[in-house]
């Protein structure tokens, strides 16, 4: 399909259109308040409260009976705060490590929750159906009504991280200074934990309990290689995210058999990729031209003292050399002759025969300079 | 009033006591270094001071009043090692914090407190690097970004859990003459300090701890020998300016006079 026909469908298909919105909210608001999970270093708790959301929805369906996606999230919502709250607070009252309290909730929630999906599969109840959809997320079933949900909650949680921004950052960066200053950083911190929860909680409908944690890390770790300002990590996330989702409900709607959640988390995956490659400063490949760059600096500057040394051997500084002696004073180093064509282009040295180089009075005067 | 009146201060953490029955009066004006050996409680006595850990037992009072009366009266400066220096901020940013007490809820720095921040920045030497990425920093420049957000609180008491830690030489000598600036201005500074050498050199009260509080009171009377024995263990090797001294040699005249006092009464 082409491009500018996917974009008509994107405007006038009901199906597509609503699942891209709702995948593009869940997007934005993941990125956002992921890009807090990722600087607290609580980069896992996505993992442990989608997983821990499972039971939730589960209890919330054997509870109410009911599957209208409102009561499974609130159940999902549930269960995903109390584990949160739980993990926070082993955390702080025994000596059991964030890792291990994180290990220890996600396990525990997300093994209860599939027993309760494998005995309400096993019910004799035909209606029971489709709540494993919840595992890797089913875009497609969602509906208007929900998406318009979506994006009244998505738009509050976004509201009150505006609103809090200040107090958000400096429990980020220094929570005890917080203390000191006379901020609540605790019920901050449950505050800015429950907006975390939200949005994950938003997601698992599209994306599902087993990958929704690519969408809280992926989108903020990418923003982070662009920028150096929490503001500009939160939006740029927002905007991944916002991408990634859109993307991925517009590839999996045009080819057929492709899930959205996976899909999404995929498109997200290659912002990561290409964000840790090619961002400025701290991309990878940025990082190896500049060490190349410097290397190869170093190594004309080398090869220049070696001809210099070589020339105040003799009563001209003009005295060619030859290549194979300054090759076998670099020993190593390699890219001699590179060097050398180098330095002969900013007229440092010159070729007076193929084997042999010599100084120029420029290139004297550039190595006593670099040698002082 | 003494600037700060501990009593009965104890903190336990897993019914270890770290900090036992510790009382303290600083008055106020004075440069004061709180010494002892690694896990003796200096931090712990600093973030209970400030409520950051929750004490057992025991009141701490500000100008006669209780710390969370007074939280305008004091600043708090971190250890540099316990913020992570790769958060996405700037310098001014970071010196702005220290106002966010002031700011009060939802409301957001502005132009005058821009200002301040600037400031506070020139008064360590910091001004020209306000827009410099945190992570860009040296070790030295993180602890003058620390003070200069503790001076822009424009307190009156301050305490720092080492500010000398991992600085060189020349930033330590801008330190030392910042909180003696402090000092003269009638504030009141206390520093978990680790250089017993320079004690004498750059306080006038010190206190020496080990979970229990040795003494405490002006440099000259209690930074002896005998104390520093007690709360080291009686294995603590000293110093001097002359070179490697089997006794702990007091390295001021004032303290040596001392020293020879209390050694004759």
């Amino acid at each position: 399909m082409d491009l500018v026909g996917l974009l008509k469908e994107l405007l006038f298909d009901y199906t597509l259109r609503t699942v891209a919105l709702g995948a593009g909210t869940l997007g934005v608001v993941s990125g956002a308040l992921g890009s807090y999970a990722v600087l607290r270093k609580q980069s896992l708790l996505g993992d442990a409260t989608s997983h821990a959301a499972l039971p939730g929805i589960a209890l919330a369906f054997l509870l109410t009976g009911s599957k209208a996606p409102p009561i499974l999230v609130l159940g999902a919502a549930a269960a995903g705060w109390i584990a949160t709250l739980l993990m926070m607070s082993i955390v702080r009252t025994t000596r059991i490590k964030d890792d291990s309290a994180l290990g220890m909730v996600l396990s525990v929630f997300f093994g209860f929750g599939l027993v309760l999906l494998t005995f309400i599969q096993k019910m004799p109840d035909a209606s029971q159906a489709g709540l494993e959809k919840f595992l890797f997320g089913q875009a497609a079933t969602t509906l208007e009504r929900d998406v318009m949900t979506m994006i009244a909650l998505s738009a509050l949680v976004l509201v009150t991280m505006v609103a809090f921004w200040k107090e958000f950052k400096l429990l980020s960066f220094d929570p005890d200074f917080g203390a000191s200053l006379g901020f609540p950083v605790r019920l901050l911190d449950v505050l800015l934990t429950t907006l975390i929860v939200v949005a994950i909680v938003l997601g698992l409908q599209t994306v599902g309990v087993v990958l929704m944690s690519a969408m809280v890390v992926a989108p903020a770790a990418a923003a982070r290689q662009w920028t150096d300002r929490l503001g500009g990590m939160v939006g740029l996330a927002a905007l991944f995210g916002a991408l990634a989702g859109v993307s991925g409900a517009m590839i999996s709607s045009s080819a057929a058999r492709l899930p959205t959640g996976p899909t999404i988390v995929l498109c997200v995956s290659a912002i990561v990729l290409f964000s840790l490659l090619l961002a400025p400063n701290r991309g990878l490949l940025w990082n190896w031209v500049r060490h190349q760059r410097n290397r190869r600096r170093l190594q004309m500057a080398a090869v220049l003292a070696d001809l210099y040394t070589l020339a105040s051997q003799h009563e001209t500084v003009e005295h060619a050399h030859s290549i194979t002696v300054l090759r076998a004073m670099s020993a190593g180093r390699g890219g001699v002759e590179y060097s050398l064509k180098e330095l002969a282009a900013r007229g440092l040295v010159r070729q007076v025969s193929p084997a042999d180089w010599a100084l120029t009075p420029e290139g004297q005067e550039e190595a006593e300079r670099l040698s002082k | 009033m003494p600037a700060i009146e501990v009593t009965d201060l104890t903190v336990a953490y897993q019914h270890r006591p770290v900090l036992w029955d510790v009382d303290l009066n600083v008055p106020p004006g004075v440069l004061m270094a709180i010494v002892g050996p690694n896990g003796a409680g200096k931090t712990t006595l600093i973030k209970a001071m400030l409520g950051l850990v929750r004490a057992a037992a025991g009141q701490v009072l500000i100008y006669g009043r209780p710390y969370a009366e007074q939280r305008r009266l004091v600043a708090y400066v971190p250890q540099r090692g316990s913020v992570d220096w790769d958060f996405p901020t700037n310098v001014l940013d970071v010196v702005m914090m220290g106002l966010y007490g002031t700011l009060g809820w939802i409301r957001r720095p502005g132009r005058r407190e821009q200002a301040r921040a600037l400031e506070a920045l020139g008064k360590v030497g910091m001004q020209s690097f306000a827009d410099r990425q945190i992570s860009q920093l040296s070790g030295g420049q993180q602890q003058r970004v620390f003070l200069a957000r503790a001076l822009v609180q424009d307190a009156q008491v301050y305490l720092m859990d080492e500010p000398f830690q991992g600085v060189d030489a020349t930033t330590e000598r801008a330190i030392v003459q910042l909180l003696q600036d402090l000092r003269a201005a009638g504030k009141t500074v206390v520093v978990v300090h680790h250089d017993l050498q320079t004690v004498p050199e750059y306080f006038d009260w010190v206190t020496l701890m080990n979970v229990r509080r040795i003494a405490s009171g002006p440099v000259a009377e209690v930074f002896t020998q005998q104390n520093l024995r007690l709360a080291y263990g009686g294995r603590v090797a000293f110093l001097s300016r002359d070179g490697y001294a089997e006794e702990p040699a007091p390295t001021t005249d004032r303290a040596a006079e001392s020293v020879a006092a209390s050694g004759e009464g």
